[in-house]
């Protein structure tokens, strides 16, 4: 399959799990490497907010949290609509290497497809504005 | 059997590839629903070849037809497949490697700069 669902990158860091992980899981880690500014709510179904001056806020939620091991997450798919149901999983896992860490980052879900209710709101939606804009038309055309 | 995300982003891609399809889909998205008469009003396309492009864009379920004035069919952008082909644009302009980067800076020195603005939402 041509479609790629994954993205994987691992690289080897000269620092303990715990100094990786807090660069990670806090929002003041990820406000100066990720990005300019974060909140987060660190707790499995907490929510954690990322932003870059003069730039986007990405709103994330907190899925797994395995201290120092497993921090995992799911943000929303550039370029869809924000209440697309449809988000990515980036899971972020640790290991020690020496007296380092063997960081693993594992972003997935690119290739997902809407389910059968997610496509038959989006179509009931378009019809919708259809009969709305119809019913618009006859009222202005009986005035 | 449903067409799985590989086959649905192959036919967008393959809509885009061609100009005047392009330019039929662009004008769909920017001025909403129209008929194949309206459509070879506004393009420099002909009437005929409009006919045949809407015909494999509505195979491809990327325009669906609805009943228009003057018992005419007029077509009707559909953005679903669209959004599937965005899904595999999202994993191609994903940057994992500018934050490691980033992440490794920020362990290794007390130089703090700003995070790169990843290609999430630019």
């Amino acid at each position: 399959m041509v479609f790629p669902d994954r993205i994987e990158r691992t690289i080897e860091l000269a620092h303990p799990p715990g100094q990786v992980w807090a660069a990670l899981t806090t929002a003041e880690g990820l406000g100066t490497w990720f990005g300019n500014e974060a909140t987060i709510d660190l707790r499995p179904g907490g929510s954690a907010r990322m932003s870059w001056a003069g730039g986007p806020t990405v709103e994330m939620r907190v899925e797994r949290m395995e201290e120092p091991t497993v921090f995992g997450f799911t943000w929303p798919i550039f370029g869809l609509p924000e209440d697309d149901p449809r988000r990515t999983y980036v899971e972020f896992t640790l290991e020690p290497a020496g007296a380092g860490t063997r960081l693993t980052v594992v972003e997935s879900g690119f290739a997902q497809l809407p389910d059968d209710a997610y496509g038959k709101a989006y179509d009931g939606n378009a019809d919708g504005w259809a009969r709305e804009l119809a019913e618009l038309v006859d009222y202005l055309d009986a005035a | 059997m449903p067409p799985d995300a590989e086959t649905i982003a192959e036919q967008v891609f393959a809509a885009l590839a061609d100009p005047s399809r392009r330019a039929i889909l662009a004008e769909l998205a920017s001025a909403g629903p129209a008929t194949a008469t309206d459509l070879a009003a506004r393009l420099p396309i002909t009437r005929q070849a409009i006919a045949k492009h809407l015909a494999l864009l509505a195979e491809a379920s990327l325009v669906t037809a609805e009943p228009g004035e003057r018992r005419r069919v007029r077509y009707r952008l559909h953005s679903a497949p669209m959004q599937v082909a965005q899904q595999f644009l999202a994993a191609l302009v994903r940057d994992w490697d500018g934050p490691l980067w980033a992440l490794q800076k920020h362990l290794d020195g007390p130089a703090r700069g700003p995070g790169t603005i990843p290609s999430h939402e630019t």
